[in-house]
């Protein structure tokens, strides 16, 4: 069940005739300053290929990923684009890895894409990856978290822009040590079961065993996974002392839907939450600290503006996903009007360079070179008292940033030296 | 200790056939009767579901809960006059294709009208919490929901079994020529069927929705396991999907005990081995017009 969309440069479509000719006046005049620039770009607007999960267990987060990205362009487009060329957003569902590789293949060789950008699937984001970097072309992976994507599997033409696994278990683990919910308390796993879970199910392994934890029952579930009665019941068989999740997309919500119905005592923790899941869970059943790449209660004046426009725009308070894609359209412009094209080999060169770039958090992000990931700071949230908040988007209280102001931003992540460009 | 984790599981299993049952059960009769293979079945618990949650503010869970079924089923005539109705003598390849495209366009419609993001959804408190007999633990909530699927059961079968309607609708499914021939029109009682079947699902939907993602894709992840507890019960055969849903429920349950991993597989496989010995399913009979 495809859905496939395009979502073309609308601002270009609503402006009038006038207006229209008033710009290309500008654009003529502006060409007159530059000619060798332009006619090295062609007249054309830059075609990106935009690939991410509608249907699935991550479907319900591709809406998020599409309304994101689609803003950005529609600000590049409005201001006038990349150095006059306008930027053109092609979204399509990439339903599970065997697909996505299918479309990154077309999107590349047959649709005449520029490069390509998006996924939320760990799994879906190496297909495309290897369809990238046999291309020689740039991918952006946008939502993917596992380690491996920054470490044995990256690649000169992937860069990855969401924190990854190792991050949210320090981003948590911090919150956790210092309220003694570590050592020598004995913890349940649940794990989703493909690429993205064990990764994560190793990140977490290693903090219990650096921390005095204990590891006392461990389950992969799978990804199509929505009722999880059976695994409450192991659980409860188990008796831990922590619940630990490592699960992904709509797992997340029917586990913590479930669990709220099975009323266990043992707390839960969580390695991996995106905010539309905890929301889809409905107010009173989520509990616990998660970690976050973003939240729409961040206090900076960017990602303030960001919240108004975006719920100006859709009527809705925007998810990580949308953030995150909506930053990553910014940096890849950014990028763009850098090197004066779309040539891939130019953007990576110019993305090692580790110049910084405003992600609307209090500190800046850069690529960093040798394993091609964004560094930026992440947060711990916890689940407010249930009745202390009456809209379901008010349910999580926001941590301080980690790292702290006074650290280096490497600090919680990889090292990045399992990468080899 | 470890068998008593066990009769948890295949209890707990039970539980979760006799929800699976709710859906299955609509989508055989129509199948019995109509000899139509409605694929949109799933998009009628969706339904449901996204009505229940939607009108819950107003009505209160419980009401919620009892009006959408009713929603759905009034709905459910539409379908079949319009729908249904064109293709019950047709080769059932075409029945097929219309229903799977009526599937994705319902799931494309309650896309626009309530958003791809799932709809939060809550169990209210006094029905929340496990009750432990024993040694056993049991969902509270679930209990419920069996006692329900227990009354509907017995409506049904009394339905079917001890009134002029479901002479009709039993004698329908073996020989609708002898019933049209001695003067019935099987119309209306094929409108009354549907009605229920699709009324079944939306009840599923309902009640399942505070403890599952009430999503747009949610009838697509119901259609399988519905359809292989159809198949593995045998066409026809009340109480053959009433075995097969309490089965698969246990299997999957046994299957979490002893391997996690295969619990999503282990339907399949019981399907499987059910088909290379039973064709027909488990009590399925020999129905005339679906032997040529």
């Amino acid at each position: 069940m495809s859905n496939d969309r395009t979502v073309p440069a609308r601002a270009a479509g609503t402006l009038s005739r006038r207006a229209a000719l008033k710009l290309g006046a500008a654009a003529g005049v502006a060409s007159l300053g530059a000619p060798a620039i332009l006619r090295a770009q062609g007249a054309g607007p830059i075609r990106i290929g935009h690939l991410t999960p509608m249907t699935g267990f991550l479907g319900t987060l591709g809406q998020w990923a599409v309304e994101g990205i689609q803003m950005a362009a529609e600000e590049i487009n409005a201001a006038g684009g990349v150095n006059g060329r306008m930027i053109e957003v092609t979204s399509e569902d990439s339903i599970n890895p065997e697909n996505a590789s299918t479309k990154a293949q077309r999107m590349l060789e047959r649709d005449g894409m520029d490069f390509l950008m998006g996924e939320i699937s760990s799994a879906s984001a190496l297909a495309i990856s290897e369809v990238a970097t046999r291309n020689k072309r740039l991918f952006m992976a946008l939502g993917p978290r596992s380690d491996v994507l920054r470490g044995g599997r990256c690649s000169r033409y992937m860069f990855c822009t969401d924190i990854p696994n190792t991050v949210m278990v320090n981003a948590v683990g911090s919150a956790l040590k210092r309220d003694g919910m570590v050592e020598n308390k004995t913890f349940f796993t649940l794990t989703a079961d493909y690429i993205f879970g064990h990764d994560l199910l190793k990140a977490a392994k290693a903090f219990f065993d650096a921390n005095g934890g204990e590891l006392i029952g461990d389950e992969l579930i799978a990804t199509d996974v929505t009722d999880f009665s059976a695994f409450i019941l192991k659980i409860r068989q188990a008796r831990p002392d922590v619940v630990c999740l490592n699960l992904a997309g709509n797992q997340v919500t029917n586990f913590v839907k479930q669990y709220a119905e099975f009323g266990l005592p043992y707390p839960t923790v969580g390695f991996n939450l995106n905010t539309a899941d905890a929301w889809a869970a409905g107010a009173g059943n989520l509990t616990g600290t998660w970690p976050t790449v973003w939240y729409h209660t961040l206090d900076t004046p960017g990602s303030q503006k960001f919240v108004a426009d975006f719920q100006a725009k859709y009527g809705k308070i925007p998810e990580n996903h949308a953030w995150i894609e909506y930053i990553a359209l910014k940096i890849a412009a950014a990028g763009l009007a850098e090197t004066g094209g779309a040539d891939s080999d130019a953007l990576v060169e110019f993305f090692e360079t580790e110049a910084e770039f405003d992600i609307l958090k209090a500190r800046k992000a850069y690529f960093r070179k040798g394993d091609h990931q964004l560094i930026q700071e992440a947060y711990p949230f916890s689940v407010k008292e249930t009745g202390s908040y009456s809209d379901v988007h008010e349910m999580m209280a926001l941590g301080p940033a980690v790292p702290g102001a006074d650290q280096d931003l490497t600090a919680i992540y990889p090292t990045g030296a399992e990468c080899t460009l | 200790m470890e068998w008593v984790f066990l009769l948890e599981q295949v209890v707990n299993g039970l539980v979760l056939g006799g929800y699976y049952l709710l859906i299955a059960l609509g989508l055989s009769l129509i199948f019995s009767v109509g000899g139509i293979v409605n694929l949109s079945h799933g998009a009628f618990y969706a339904l449901g579901a996204y009505l229940a949650v939607s009108l819950g503010p107003h009505l209160g869970f419980l009401g919620a809960a009892a009006i959408s079924p009713v929603m759905v089923a009034i709905l459910g005539i539409a379908f079949e006059r319009f729908v249904l109705r064109r293709f019950y003598r047709e080769d059932p390849i075409l029945s097929l294709l219309v229903t799977f495209g009526l599937a994705m366009v319902a799931e494309q419609a309650i896309r626009m009208i309530w958003g791809a993001a799932p709809l939060p959804a809550s169990l209210p408190q006094a029905v929340r919490g496990p009750v432990i007999l024993g040694d056993l633990l049991f969902s509270k909530y679930r209990l419920m929901m069996l006692g329900v699927v227990v009354c509907v059961l017995a409506g049904l079968w009394l339905l079917l079994n001890r009134t002029s309607f479901g002479r009709v609708v039993r004698a329908g499914i073996q020989e609708p020529d002898m019933v049209a021939a001695l003067g019935i029109r099987l119309q209306p009682y094929m409108t009354a069927v549907v009605m229920l079947g699709v009324g079944l699902a939306a009840l599923g939907g309902a009640l399942f929705a505070p403890i599952t993602t009430v999503h747009p894709a949610m009838g697509a992840e119901i259609i399988t396991i519905a359809f292989v507890v159809v198949i593995i019960g045998g066409l026809g055969s009340f109480w053959g999907v009433v075995c097969a849903a309490l089965l698969v429920g246990v299997v999957r349950g046994i299957t979490v005990h002893f391997l996690p991993s295969a619990s999503e597989a282990s339907m399949y496989v019981l399907m499987f081995l059910v088909l290379l010995l039973r064709p027909r399913g488990l009590l399925g009979e020999p129905i005339q017009k679906f032997e040529r």
